[in-house]
């Protein structure tokens, strides 16, 4: 497995953590401990996610991430649904 | 508003084309228990919930529904993608291909093209839970037949995922009714 596809595979699945506890806390407001594992999931995957688009770009746009390069990032394919590209150059990256 | 993020929620990677999976599939898209109409409706009812955990679930699940509708469209576009024409015919997929070709068009399995008829937006919380309770039974459902259809891993494993994600929403939903009911029956004073 290569670099870019275990991180994001890494970043799916604290957000899944984070997905599942913030309905859960939609509906338990007052649940100390989901609180406290809701912030922390939060915070490993702010990290993740700034590590990932160091290297290969931004995963949001409209302002929330930064464009680091020369040029446009945003705009860099493979975009989530392609696979083609995973063959030339990068094998195996997924989105 | 909504910022989109550049990748799925779960991986989809489907190395064979499938134009018969890809008709199968389609009906989560734009059919009636699609992750389309799932979205439009509780985005929809979101408006008139009257407690705050009503307003987030609603408002959470709608927007968890649109990373499934990228999901399932992203493995209608790779089931279809490289097909060639004759594995299109013999698929009996011909009548979609005349239509769309490969691409993605929000429709059932049968062709019929999405409606918002599907859904509904009653003003009326009790009523509009209930219609998202049997909605998210009903996505469940869906996804069990179409693991009963495929046979190829690469579309199994997304396909058991979005299946879970349901049960889990069926669950929050139960919980906001009961929250729901407990405040309306609160404001009675008779
Ligand atoms: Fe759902």
């Amino acid at each position: 497995m290569n670099v870019r596809q275990e991180l994001l595979n890494q970043i799916r699945a604290i957000e899944f953590m984070t997905v599942e506890l913030n309905l859960y806390l939609d509906t338990h407001p007052c649940d100390m401990r989901a609180l406290k594992e809701y912030n922390m999931y939060t915070q490993q995957l702010m990290t993740l996610k700034a590590q990932y688009e160091r290297q290969y770009g931004p995963l949001s746009n409209f302002g929330t991430a930064l464009n680091q390069g020369m040029s446009w990032r945003w705009i860099e394919e493979p975009w989530p649904w392609e696979q083609d590209h995973w063959m030339e150059g990068c094998e195996n990256v997924d989105l | 508003m909504w910022i989109y993020e550049k990748k799925l929620q779960y991986k989809v990677k489907i190395k064979n084309p499938n134009p018969k999976m890809a008709k199968y599939i389609i009906t989560q898209y734009g059919g009636p228990d699609g992750e389309l109409a799932a979205s439009l409706r509780y985005l929809s009812q979101r408006y008139h919930m009257p407690i705050p955990e009503a307003k987030a679930v609603l408002n959470d699940i709608g927007t968890e529904e649109l990373a499934h509708f990228e999901m399932v469209g992203s493995m209608v576009y790779q089931l279809m993608k490289g097909a060639s024409t004759e594995e299109i015919k013999e698929a009996d997929a011909g009548g979609y291909f005349a239509d769309h070709d490969r691409a993605v068009y929000p429709s059932t399995g049968t062709g019929v093209p999405f409606t918002a008829a599907y859904i509904q937006s009653k003003g009326d919380p009790i009523a509009d839970l209930h219609e998202d309770l049997a909605a998210e039974q009903k996505a469940r459902a869906t996804y069990e037949n179409l693991i009963k259809l495929a046979d190829d891993p690469d579309v199994i494993d997304p396909l058991r995922f979005l299946r879970q994600r349901e049960v889990v929403h069926f669950q929050r939903f139960g919980e906001v009714l009961e929250k729901v009911e407990e405040y309306l029956n609160s404001k009675k004073y008779f």
